[in-house]
C-alpha cells in the first residue's frame, strides 16, 4: 500500500485525481478500523493531516467555514459559541482520544447514518464545500450530501474542503441516546436549531433512517405554531405534537443496538424536550 | 530533585497493602502480555472457523492455501496426531472439527505463515464444503424429543435435583417469578495468545496466557499423543481471565503448527476472534417460587433453571451444580425443590465466568425476595435479614455453615451508609442518565434504591480433589537472605504474586522474595478460579514456608547447640525467645539452600446425593451485600448508577488494596450484566463480536464505591482468608436491577435491562 502525504490543498487534489485507488485519511478513526477489519484494501492512503488549509476555520458572511480537518476537540473549545449544536454533538463523540483525532470532514466522508456531526449540520442548513483538480469547487447542501447508507455525493476525484455553517442566530440543541453514558454509537439522535431571524426551525435526525435526514414537515409545523412575536411559553401539547412529527419522519430499523419502535419513541421524546429547552432559552434571551 | 516519602513504610507482610511488582509496568504499558511474546524466526498461526452453527463437513481442500507464498503449514483434523478431543470435564470438543461443526466460530483448519496477514489470506483460500444442517438454537427446545441432537447421547449435560424437607409444602404467602439472563462475556482486555516452541527432544514448550497450566497440559498431551515431560507450559503475561481462559484456545493449535513446521509459532487473537475463541457465561431462564409465613419467614422454595451450555460441555455440569446447590441465595429455607438443567445447543459454548452459576440465580432469587418483601409489607433489607443465614445454619443441601455467615450485618452495613444527595435543581449533564448525550435536564428522572445479598462457594466443590503445590527455597545470596517461591498458579491480574511474596515474608521473616514464573516444572496449583488461589495456593506457600523454616531452625539448633523450640527467623537472623539475635542466616546456611515442596489440600468436600442434592458439597462460603442507587430516565429508559456500595466478609485481608480492587472490579462486572453487557446471539450467530456493540461500563457508568470490608476469620482456612473475587460480581447486578425496578415501578424480568424494557417499546 502506498502512502501519499501532500502538504498543500492543490497537491492533495492532484493526488486525488491521479490515484483513484487512494483512500483519503484524516484522523483515521474510521479508516483504521476499516483496514483492521480488512473491509477495505485501498491501493494507497492519501493522508490529509499535513494540509494546513483543512485544519483552519474562519467566518465569512455570517457563516463559519469549518475546514474538513478540524478535529472535534477544537470544535468544542473554539466554536461552542458560534456553532453550539455542532459543539454539543462533538462533545458526545467517542472518547477524548477520538475527539482529538476525529474530524467533521471524516464524519461526512464516512456518511454513516449514526455520524453525530450530521444532525446539527442538517438543522443549521449547512453546505458542504467539495473540490476537484479538474472542476474546482462546488457546494452541496448537506441534506443532499447523504445519498445512501454510508454513501455521499462526492465524485471519485473530489475531496471535502470545508463545511459552511451559518453562525447560530438562536438556540440550538443536540441530543443523543446510547445505552451507556459515554463512548457509544447513537441509537438515535436529534438536533434542533431555532432561527428566530427567519422564524424558522431546523431539524436533524440520526441513526433512524438509511441516512441522516431532516424532518421537514415537523419543522414547518413548529415554525408555524410558535409564538415568535409574543414568545409565549411553549404548550406541552405543541411540544408533543412536534415530537410525534419528528418520529414520523424517521424510518428506523431493528438492529443489535435498538429496536425501530424504541428509536421512534426516543426521537419523539428527544424532539419534545429539545424544543422545550430551545424555546425556553429563546424566551430567556429576550 | 528530592522526593518525600509519605505514609508508613510497608512491611510487605500479610495484612499490608504491599505494592505489586507488575503494577508500574502495567500502568506504564510496559508489562509483557502474552500478545507481546516474540521469538526470532517465529511464524504466525491463524485459525479458520466455521461460519455455520451446524453443518457437516463434506470435504476440505487446502491446495490453494498451500500455494500462497510464505505459508509453511495448513492443518486440518487429519493432522491431529493424538485424540482429536479436549474438554475440562468431558473431552467432547474436537481440536479441529472433523465431521461436524456445532457452533459458529468452531475451529476447522490452521495455517502457519511468515506473516499473520499472509496466514489470514491463505486461510481464506481453504475450501471447506459444508452441508448446512438445521441448528438447535433455542435451549428451551433442547430436551424435546424432536430436537436436533448436538451430540449422540442427547442434549442434556446435567440435571441437578435438589430436594429437602416437605415434598408438598404450603404457605400462606406465595410469590413467583420468571427471569431471564443474557449471555455475558468475560471481556478480558488481553485476547488469547501463545507461543509454541518446538524442542530438541521432539517435544514442545508452550508459553500461554491461561488459568490452569496443568489441566491445559493434560489436554494438550492427549491431543498431541505425547507424555507430559514433552509438553512443558510456562505462563505468559495474562491480561485478565474471569473464567474465559479455563478452556483451551490457541494451546493445541500452536503446538500442532510448531511441531509440523519445526519453527516457533505465535498465535494471537484479535477482539473479534476472541469473542468466538472462548466460552461465555451461560444464558439462563429461571422459574422461581417462594412460600412464606405472613411475617416473611421462608417456608419453601421451588426453582427450575435452564442453562444454555452451547455446543460443548466445557464446565456446564459444574455451573449447573452451583446454580442448583447455591441458587436459592443465602437464606434458611426448610423445604426446597430445585431442578437445574444444562443443555447442549448449537449456540456458542458456555462455561466458566466469575460467579459461576450463582450470578444468574441471584438475579432471580433477589428479585423474588423483593416481591416477597412487598407482599408481606416489610422492607427489602428486613426480609433478607429475617431469612439470612447465621453461622451454624444448615444450607439447602444440609451442610452446616461452620464459620461466619454475617448476612444480616452485611445488609445493615450497606443500609446504614449515607445515601447520595438528591439531584440539584440544575444538575450537571455528567450526573444525569445519558450524560453529555444531553437527553434530559432532569425530566423523567426517578431515583431508585435496591439491595441484594449473596453467598458463593470458594474453591472446588462436590468432592473434587482440590489442591495446590508450592516449592519454596531459602538461601543466602551475596550476604542477603532470599526466598524463592515456585508454583504453577496463574497470576491473571488479581495480585497472586504479591500475595505469595507477602506470605513468604511473613513466614520466613525475609525481605526479598522472588516469585519465579509459573510453569509445569512444579506440581499443579489448581485453577485460578472459584476465588480459590489465595486460599489454596496461599495455603500451599504457607505450608512450604513452614517446612523450610522448620528445616532451617533445626540446622540452627544443631549449629548453636540449643533446643529448636524458641528459635525463630527474623530478617536475615535466627533469633531466640526474646528476639535476641543468635546467628546470621548466612552463618547457619552457608552456601546451602533449603528447599521444600508441599502439596496442600483444603478440607475435603463431598459429592451430593444424586436424588436429593444433599451433602457437604462445599469447603467455604463467602458473603457480600450491595446497595445500588440509580437515576432512571423512565421516558427514555436510560440509567445512571449514582451509588453502588457494598459490604463483604473477606475473612482476612491479606492485601487490603488488592481486596478492594477485586471488589471494585467485580461490582462493575455485575453491574455491566445488569445494564449493558450481552453477547447477542440470533439463530446461532453472534451479532456483536466487538467492543463497539458489546458494551462494557465506562468511568461514567461506574460510580465511586463505598466498600466495607469485614474480617471474620474462617478458623479452617489459612490465616482465616475467605475468597474475595466472585461475591461482588454476584450481588452487585441484582442490586442494580432492583434499584432500576424501584425507580420505574416495572417488573423488569430480564437482564441486561435495555431501554426498550423500561419504555415498553
Ligand atoms: C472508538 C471510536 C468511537 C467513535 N465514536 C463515534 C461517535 O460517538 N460518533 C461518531 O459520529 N463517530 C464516532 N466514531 C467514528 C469516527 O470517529 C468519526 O466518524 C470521525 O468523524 C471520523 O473522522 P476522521 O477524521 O477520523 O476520519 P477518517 O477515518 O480519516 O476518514 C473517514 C472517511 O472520510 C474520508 N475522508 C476523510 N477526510 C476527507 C476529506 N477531506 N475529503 C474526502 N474524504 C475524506 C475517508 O476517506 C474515510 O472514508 C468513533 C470511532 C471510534 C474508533
Amino acid at each position: 500500500m502506498d502512502f501519499l502525504q501532500p502538504s498543500s490543498w492543490d497537491e492533495a487534489l492532484a493526488s486525488r485525481a491521479e490515484r483513484p485507488d487512494a483512500l483519503p485519511i484524516a484522523g483515521g478513526t474510521d479508516v483504521m478500523v476499516e483496514l483492521n477489519f480488512d473491509r477495505r484494501r485501498p491501493g494507497a492512503l492519501l493522508d490529509l493531516s499535513r494540509v494546513d488549509e483543512l485544519r483552519a476555520w474562519s467566518v465569512e458572511d455570517g457563516a463559519v467555514r469549518l475546514g474538513a480537518g478540524v478535529p472535534y476537540a477544537r470544535v468544542i473549545t473554539e466554536l461552542a459559541d458560534r456553532l453550539p449544536g455542532l459543539a454539543m454533538a462533538a462533545r458526545t463523540v467517542g472518547s477524548p482520544q477520538i475527539r482529538v483525532r476525529g474530524t467533521v470532514g471524516g464524519n461526512l466522508g464516512s456518511a454513516s447514518p449514526a455520524g453525530d456531526a450530521h444532525p446539527p449540520l442538517l438543522a443549521a442548513g449547512a453546505e458542504v464545500e467539495v473540490a476537484s483538480a479538474a472542476r474546482g469547487t462546488r457546494r452541496i447542501p448537506v441534506a443532499e450530501f447523504f445519498t445512501g447508507v454510508k454513501r455521499n455525493a462526492l465524485e471519485p476525484d473530489e475531496l471535502i474542503a470545508a463545511v459552511h455553517v451559518r453562525t447560530a442566530r438562536g438556540p440550538q440543541q443536540f441530543c443523543k441516546v446510547g445505552t451507556r453514558n459515554a463512548m457509544v454509537i447513537s441509537v438515535s439522535a436529534f438536533a434542533l436549531a431555532l432561527h428566530p431571524d427567519r422564524q424558522a426551525v431546523g431539524t436533524g435526525i440520526g441513526s433512524a433512517a438509511p441516512t441522516p435526514r431532516r424532518a421537514p414537515e415537523a419543522e414547518e409545523f413548529l415554525a408555524g405554531e410558535l409564538d415568535w412575536a409574543g414568545r409565549a411559553a411553549l404548550p406541552e401539547s405543541l411540544a408533543r405534537a412536534f415530537g410525534e412529527r419528528v418520529a414520523a419522519a424517521a424510518s428506523p430499523i431493528d438492529d443489535v443496538r435498538g429496536t425501530a419502535a424504541y428509536r421512534r419513541h426516543s426521537l419523539a421524546v428527544l424532539a419534545r424536550r429539545a424544543a422545550t429547552w430551545a424555546w425556553d432559552d429563546l424566551r430567556r434571551a429576550a | 530533585m528530592t522526593t518525600t516519602q509519605t505514609g508508613v513504610r510497608t512491611t510487605g507482610r500479610i495484612g499490608d497493602s504491599a505494592q505489586r511488582p507488575d503494577g508500574t509496568l502495567k500502568v506504564t504499558g510496559e508489562f509483557a502480555y502474552a500478545s507481546d511474546l516474540w521469538h526470532d524466526d517465529m511464524v504466525w498461526g491463524v485459525t479458520l472457523r466455521s461460519p455455520h452453527p451446524h453443518a457437516r463437513i463434506r470435504r476440505i481442500d487446502v491446495t490453494e492455501a498451500l500455494t500462497v507464498p510464505g505459508v509453511s503449514a495448513v492443518l486440518t483434523a487429519d493432522d491431529v496426531p493424538g485424540e482429536n478431543a479436549y474438554g475440562l470435564e468431558h473431552a467432547d470438543q474436537p481440536v479441529l472439527a472433523a465431521e461436524f461443526v456445532r457452533y459458529e466460530g468452531e475451529p476447522v483448519a490452521l495455517v502457519a505463515a511468515d506473516h499473520p496477514e499472509t496466514a489470514r489470506r491463505a486461510a481464506a483460500r481453504i475450501r471447506v464444503h459444508y452441508e448446512v444442517l438445521p441448528a438447535l438454537t433455542d435451549p428451551r427446545r433442547a430436551l424435546d424429543d424432536d430436537a436436533p441432537q448436538v451430540h449422540p447421547g442427547g442434549n442434556l449435560v446435567r440435571h441437578l435435583r435438589l430436594r429437602r424437607g416437605d415434598p408438598e409444602p404450603t404457605a400462606p404467602v406465595v410469590v413467583s417469578i420468571d427471569f431471564e439472563v443474557g449471555m455475558q462475556d468475560q471481556a478480558f482486555l488481553g485476547p488469547e495468545s501463545g507461543l509454541a516452541v518446538p524442542a530438541e527432544d521432539g517435544g514442545v514448550d508452550l508459553y500461554v496466557a491461561t488459568q490452569w497450566l496443568h489441566v491445559d497440559q493434560r489436554q494438550i498431551c492427549l491431543a498431541l499423543g505425547m507424555p507430559p515431560e514433552k509438553v512443558r507450559l510456562t505462563l505468559a503475561g495474562v491480561g485478565g481471565a474471569f473464567g474465559g481462559r479455563e478452556d483451551l484456545s490457541v494451546h493445541v493449535h500452536a503446538c500442532l503448527l510448531a511441531l509440523r513446521t519445526g519453527r516457533p509459532v505465535k498465535m494471537s487473537y484479535g477482539r473479534e476472534e476472541s469473542f468466538y475463541g472462548h466460552v461465555h457465561r451461560h444464558p439462563a431462564t429461571m422459574t422461581y417460587e417462594f412460600g412464606a409465613e405472613r411475617d416473611g419467614t421462608l417456608v419453601y422454595a421451588k426453582a427450575r433453571t435452564l442453562l444454555d451450555g452451547g455446543a460443548y460441555a466445557s464446565s456446564t455440569a459444574a455451573v449447573v451444580g452451583n446454580a442448583g446447590l447455591l441458587g436459592l441465595g443465602p437464606y434458611r429455607i426448610p423445604s426446597v425443590a430445585v431442578d437445574a438443567y444444562g443443555v447442549f445447543t448449537h449456540n456458542p459454548p458456555c462455561g466458566a465466568m466469575r460467579g459461576f452459576g450463582c450470578v444468574q440465580a441471584a438475579f432471580a432469587h433477589e428479585a423474588l425476595m423483593d416481591e416477597l418483601a412487598a407482599a408481606v409489607g416489610v422492607s427489602p433489607v428486613e426480609i433478607r435479614q429475617r431469612n439470612g443465614f447465621v453461622e451454624g445454619d444448615r444450607t439447602v443441601t444440609g451442610q452446616v455453615i461452620d464459620s461466619a455467615a454475617p448476612v444480616a450485618e452485611l445488609l445493615q452495613r450497606v443500609a446504614d451508609l449515607p445515601l447520595p444527595s438528591a439531584l440539584p435543581e440544575r444538575p450537571d449533564l455528567l450526573d444525569l442518565p445519558g450524560a453529555v448525550g444531553n437527553t434530559t435536564h432532569g425530566e423523567g428522572v426517578h431515583r431508585g434504591v435496591g439491595y441484594a445479598v449473596t453467598y458463593k462457594n470458594i474453591g472446588f466443590s462436590e468432592g473434587f480433589d482440590d489442591y495446590s503445590t508450592a516449592r519454596v527455597r531459602l538461601q543466602v545470596v551475596a550476604g542477603e537472605a532470599v526466598a524463592t517461591v515456585h508454583t504453577a498458579a496463574a497470576e491473571v491480574g488479581q495480585g497472586l504474586v504479591t500475595v505469595q511474596q507477602q506470605i513468604a515474608r511473613t513466614e520466613l521473616g525475609v525481605e526479598r522474595v522472588v516469585v519465579v514464573p509459573a510453569d509445569t516444572a512444579v506440581g499443579s496449583a489448581g485453577s485460578t478460579s472459584a476465588s480459590r488461589q489465595t486460599y489454596v495456593t496461599g495455603g500451599a506457600v504457607k505450608a512450604a514456608c513452614e517446612a523450610v523454616r522448620t528445616a532451617v531452625l533445626q540446622r540452627a539448633a544443631v549449629a548453636l547447640g540449643r533446643p529448636v523450640a524458641g528459635l525463630a527467623l527474623d530478617g536475615d537472623k535466627v533469633v531466640g525467645p526474646s528476639g535476641e539475635v543468635l546467628a546470621g542466616l548466612g552463618e547457619v546456611l552457608g552456601d546451602d539452600a533449603v528447599e521444600e515442596t508441599v502439596e496442600w489440600r483444603h478440607r475435603p468436600t463431598h459429592a451430593v446425593d444424586p436424588e436429593t442434592g444433599q451433602g457437604d458439597a462445599h469447603v467455604q462460603f463467602a458473603f457480600s451485600a450491595h446497595r445500588a442507587v440509580v437515576d432512571v430516565d423512565t421516558e427514555l429508559g436510560l440509567v445512571k448508577v449514582v451509588a453502588l456500595d457494598t459490604a463483604q466478609d473477606v475473612g482476612r485481608a491479606i492485601n487490603p488494596d488488592a481486596v478492594v480492587g477485586q471488589i471494585h472490579g467485580g461490582s462493575a462486572q455485575g453491574m455491566g450484566l445488569a445494564l449493558m453487557e450481552e453477547v447477542v446471539v440470533t439463530d446461532g450467530h453472534v451479532r456483536n463480536p466487538s467492543f463497539t456493540d458489546y458494551l462494557l461500563p465506562t468511568i461514567l457508568d461506574m460510580p465511586p464505591m463505598r466498600v466495607e470490608v469485614l474480617e471474620y476469620a474462617d478458623p479452617h482456612a489459612p490465616y482465616g482468608v475467605r475468597g474475595v473475587g466472585e461475591p461482588p460480581t454476584i450481588s452487585s447486578g441484582p442490586a442494580v436491577a432492583a434499584a432500576v425496578r424501584a425507580a420505574c415501578a416495572k417488573p423488569l424480568r430480564r437482564v441486561p435491562i435495555r431501554p426498550e424494557h423500561i419504555t415498553g417499546t
